[in-house]
């Protein structure tokens, strides 16, 4: 990927110097951002950096105060995340993409329902919904046992998967997904990335919100990072490592900082703060 | 699950349920091992409680909380509580007769005006509730108080007494009567209309849960409502329409109550609200919502019946009726709560 090859394309969406305020929180100030058809836009920032306020801007929950947000080259503002999901902007999030006591095919539905029959006789097309969720489930490479199970009883990964098929099943051009690792231990994190992945291969842009440069890096093309509510960085994948990524996710100076104060008075300190690679 | 499985053609792991097991992730399941109970329970300690007269009236006890029971099922799976619907029916008898009585119009007018206002509490209530967010408990006890108020106050302003005039001389009362309050004879059985009502509610409510796009987002809303916003489910508008829809069913068992004495107290439904409820629970429903079904409130309907009459048919005081809806209600609750750890557990 080239800077020039996506600078004549027009991005999905473009947040240019976006700013939110709640009440007198600046929440965030002045970040802008790309998204692309095809390629993945990593969102990085530790917790209260404002990455949750910037999705929400983006999924329709919230408005921005200032600054432009276009969807497709054209000025946007979303009053309602139903208004994000006819745009094709379709949000997974972490603790709250599903309904646990549904069953799995309802929840994949849920919102958007097929209906045959006509008039007061308009029912579920209950068949059709079982039957799509198992293929839209399969082509994404999940095979469930039962779309009759609670989605309850999926694991988190499972959980994230579900919704992120449910998203490319409803056509969505531009997918959001809030810390779909963060609840996830390293083999189930390594699974949802793949969709996330899929996700991409199947020509959607996606936003990846999180705090793990390692499962950034691995698979995103440009990096936002947030800090304290404005833009730290804003890096493509050519110009950045994961090492620097790492460090400037970290805090970079602080983290010297801190290594500093944890060192043990006699011996050196051997390892990086920030952990093994 | 595990990713780098090959693709499967034909799903084996999905090991087929037994009947049983099927059945133990039913929410009605403890509802109908507690109605068998209760029924050998008055077989054998109540002689007329077999009798077909006595089941008639075991049903018409059921039906005339049932017909409430059933939105109030709804309204729980949808996450929401209404403690105003005892004196809700009282205050849409008290409209219909008191507007018939006051214009001398034809009942059928009452009848009108009374189903406009009740839903209107309804929406009232359910628009309240979304508004300002605070707790449906807090609401509906405001609005169950107001009611409460307007049923005294309004009556004794307008009568001079804490009754309504009869109205049964008043014209279109005989067609009223036999839609609301008649009664037909079925082979040895005889049915009370409000039997009808109530089954045709509970058919109608369970085709909305199961089979419409409404039914999807009544358990959205009650099982996690931010998650169904985000999906773009109208929140809102669901819960508008589960609080009408238990107005509506105020407004039959209200006119019911008008056309089957041709006078009501207006003092009338108090403590009722808790019946409805304890029914839905005891069918299934969870407090917290998002679980639950129309037919299980059913059921639990059917055990008040049989409660509240076999006792008088074992010619027990009715003091003690309370008693035992009261061990009821604890017993089937931890019913349900069992079978259904048992039923995750089984899967």
């Amino acid at each position: 990927m080239t800077t020039t090859d996506t600078a004549t394309r027009t991005p999905l969406i473009e947040l240019r110097e976006v700013s939110k305020s709640y009440g007198n929180v600046k929440a965030l100030q002045g970040v802008s951002l790309e998204v692309h058809a095809g390629e993945i836009t990593c969102v990085l920032g530790d917790n209260g950096a404002g990455k949750s306020t910037l999705i929400k801007i983006v999924a329709g929950l919230h408005q921005h105060d200032a600054g432009s947000l276009t969807i497709e080259g054209e000025e946007a503002r979303l009053g309602s995340p139903r208004e994000a999901l006819d745009r094709g902007i379709a949000t997974v999030y972490q603790d709250l993409a599903v309904v646990p006591l549904m069953p799995v095919w309802r929840n994949f539905f849920l919102g958007s329902e097929p209906r045959k029959g006509r008039g007061p006789f308009k029912r579920l097309d209950v068949e059709t919904m079982r039957r799509t969720t198992r293929a839209a489930l399969l082509r994404m490479g999940i095979d469930l046992r039962d779309v009759d199970q609670p989605i309850g009883t999926l694991s988190g990964g499972e959980r994230q998967c579900v919704a992120i098929a449910r998203a490319v099943h409803f056509g969505a051009k531009v997918l959001i997904l809030d810390e779909p690792t963060a609840a996830l231990g390293v083999k189930q994190s390594g699974v949802v990335l793949k969709y996330v992945a899929a996700a991409r291969d199947a020509g959607l842009g996606v936003v990846l919100i999180t705090h793990n440069p390692h499962h950034a890096h691995l698979v995103g093309d440009r990096f936002v990072l947030l800090k304290r509510g404005t833009m730290a960085g804003s890096h493509l994948k050519s110009e950045i490592a994961l090492d620097e990524l790492t460090r400037q996710m970290a805090g970079g100076s602080e983290l010297e900082q801190l290594s500093h104060e944890l060192a043990r008075p006699t011996e050196p300190v051997e390892k990086d703060a920030a952990g093994e690679v | 699950m595990s990713a780098d499985a090959p693709p499967v053609t034909k799903d084996d792991r999905l090991v087929r349920r037994s009947l049983p097991r099927r059945l133990a992730g039913r929410p009605e399941l403890g509802a109908i091992v507690g109605a068998i109970a209760v029924f050998v329970f008055f077989s054998v300690v109540a002689d007329s409680f077999l009798q077909w007269s006595s089941f008639s009236t075991v049903l018409y006890a059921a039906s005339t909380i049932g017909i409430m029971a059933t939105p109030v099922a709804l309204l729980m799976i949808g996450g929401e509580f209404d403690l105003s619907t005892g004196v809700m029916v009282t205050s849409s008898a008290l409209i219909s007769s008191m507007f018939s009585y006051q214009m001398t119009a034809n009942v059928w007018a009452g009848i009108g005006v009374s189903l406009l206002a009740t839903l209107a509490i309804g929406f009232f209530n359910g628009f309240l509730l979304v508004r300002t967010g605070l707790p449906s408990f807090i609401i509906t006890l405001g609005t169950f108080l107001i009611l409460q108020g307007c049923n005294l106050g309004f009556t004794k302003l307008i009568s001079e007494t804490v009754s309504t005039k009869t109205i049964a001389d008043m014209e279109g009362f005989p067609e009223a009567h036999k839609v609301f309050a008649s009664h037909l004879t079925i082979g040895d059985v005889d049915l009370q209309v409000t039997v009808l009502w109530w089954l045709g509610l509970v058919a109608l409510a369970t085709w909305i849960l199961l089979r419409t796009r409404a039914g999807n987002w009544i358990f959205a809303v009650g099982g996690a409502k931010e998650a169904a916003r985000a999906v773009g489910v109208p929140v809102n508008r669901t819960k508008i329409g589960l609080y009408m829809g238990v107005a509506f069913a105020a407004w039959i068992s209200g006119q019911h109550l008008l056309f089957n004495y041709d006078v009501v107290q207006s003092g009338e439904g108090v403590g009722n609200e808790f019946l409805y409820i304890i029914a839905a629970v005891i069918g299934g429903c969870l407090l917290t919502g998002g679980y639950g079904s129309a037919i299980g409130a059913a059921v639990g309907a059917f055990i008040f019946g049989m409660a509240n009459k076999g006792i008088v048919y074992a010619q027990w005081s009715a003091d003690w009726f309370k008693f035992f809806l009261g061990a009821m209600l604890l017993l089937a609750t931890m019913l349900n709560w069992w079978v259904r750890k048992r039923a995750e557990a089984a899967k």
